[in-house]
């Protein structure tokens, strides 16, 4: 009998010690946990993009419930849904969040320019851009490798003709693709502007037009049809100051490369 | 003193836990793939083995030996390492939370890791004394540091070549670890000839 029992006891007493002494130490030791902190956190989506511009979802949660003057609407994935919900646990005012979404800077597809280079390294764009630039005839050209496309969590990229082409209504606006490209092609604008550049070449006008048959050769023609000062070229290349452009269209007409573009979605 | 020593350096590099003993496979092959994460989980695991060896030490001396209750000393074993590492975690939560945060998920995630057993059984297998079995835990920690930092320098030059498809991902990585291993056997005997 002794055999058995003497066992028993001592797991069993060894047992019911560390339960005693880890309940008494987790009820005296009690760290408090910011019940906001877990709420919001548990709006937010959780994809750790960082477009908040902090170290993930849990960080700015964090940041949220801390302090007060941070904004409750820089989740973009999320949108306004999710600001809307953070407004109401942390009992602010709430701002509608500003939709955003990615925009491939180039238009280089397989008809209007092409590859100098027959490249067999390993198939990324990262790996392809350490050689002499990049495969294509322009430093600035999509790669083709689709880096991006494995990186979007929202399949909202594809390669379409050699370029990469993302869909605007699956682009939620997080900006990981952006950090992605090593040709920094992408950007991240917001939803109001339709009206964009499709060239990020800085290259003088005719080593572009060598390069690619619609490259931006800096002509200003732009510059000088737009009546709302939005559009500059600077560096040989121009640029759209989405808080000025009124997606009006003029730039469009008025370019004789065919490069700025506009992804206006038609209303079904 | 020169005992401490030998066996301090034996643990390390002869008989290097993860390289020799192969036990603690598993965290060095799962967390080894960015050097501060592995750096962290070795911290965490020298500190829990420094720990559930001067608890449990004394368990089996005078509580499991006297009673002739050998087969018991696994069961206790985990129960109480378990239940320390849960201990450790509550107080440092509280009143170290810079540690806390540091160790992050190590912490708990160790807490039945079969090195930090294995040290513990050991320290009895080999007889040693209260003093001996401490230093024989900071050198099975230490050795585990070292496979693990040197291991994650190696995957991070595997992950950024091109390998054949059939290598990808784990097999190239477990024929790495055991070269590496083999390099390890290289060391028997050195330990010896230094103390000589």
């Amino acid at each position: 009998m002794e055999q058995y029992l003497i066992p028993t006891l001592i797991v069993t007493g060894i047992g019911i010690l560390a339960g005693v002494v880890l309940t008494i130490a987790s009820k005296f030791m009690a760290v408090k946990v910011n019940e906001a902190a877990v709420k919001v956190r548990r709006a937010l989506p959780g994809v750790n993009c960082g477009a908040c511009g902090y170290a993930g979802c849990d960080d700015y949660a964090a940041s949220l419930v801390n302090d007060h003057t941070v904004k409750a609407n820089l989740c973009t994935p999320g949108g306004s849904a999710v600001s809307l919900e953070i407004s109401e646990i942390l009992g602010i005012s709430f701002v509608a969040a500003e939709g955003k979404y990615a925009l491939v800077k180039c238009s280089g597809t397989f008809d209007k320019t092409n590859y100098v280079m027959d490249f067999k390294g390993i198939q990324s764009c990262a790996a392809n851009k350490m050689f002499y630039r990049g495969r294509g005839s322009c430093s600035r050209a999509c790669l083709g490798f689709g880096d991006c496309v494995e990186a979007c969590e929202y399949g909202a990229i594809s390669m379409v003709n050699g370029v990469a082409k993302i869909d605007k209504l699956k682009c939620v606006g997080c900006s990981v693709c952006v950090r992605k490209c090593p040709n920094h092609l992408i950007t991240i604008v917001p939803s109001g502007l339709t009206t964009y550049v499709g060239c990020s070449s800085q290259d003088d006008g005719a080593k572009t037009h060598r390069a690619c048959k619609t490259g931006c050769t800096a002509c200003r023609k732009c510059e000088e049809v737009c009546r709302f000062d939005a559009i500059h070229v600077t560096g040989n290349l121009a640029e759209i100051n989405p808080d000025q452009c009124m997606n009006c269209g003029m730039c469009i007409k008025a370019c004789p490369s065919g490069i700025i573009k506009s992804n206006r979605m038609k209303k079904i | 003193m020169k005992e401490l020593v030998i066996i301090l350096m034996s643990l390390v590099l002869v008989d290097n836990f993860v390289l020799a003993k192969f036990l603690g496979i598993c965290p060095f092959l799962g967390v080894s793939k960015k050097l501060d994460a592995a750096v962290g989980m070795s911290i965490a695991v020298i500190f829990v083995m420094l720990l559930s060896t001067a608890v449990t030490y004394p368990i089996y001396i005078h509580l499991l030996d006297p009673l002739g209750l050998d087969y018991l000393q696994t069961i206790v074993f985990i129960l109480v390492i378990a239940a320390l590492v849960q201990l450790v975690e509550i107080i440092l939560k509280k009143y170290v939370p810079i540690l806390h945060r540091s160790l992050g998920v190590y912490l708990p995630l160790i807490t039945t890791n079969c090195a930090v057993l294995g040290v513990t059984l050991l320290n009895i297998d080999e007889g040693y004394s209260y003093v001996q079995a401490l230093v024989n835990a900071i050198g099975a920690g230490l050795g585990f540091l070292l496979a693990m930092v040197l291991f994650s320098g190696v995957r991070r030059v595997i992950e950024h070549n091109d390998i054949p498809t059939a290598f990808k991902g784990i097999p190239s990585i477990l024929i790495a670890a055991s070269i590496l291993s083999v390099s390890f056997m290289g060391f028997s005997g050195v330990v010896d000839g230094i103390f000589k």
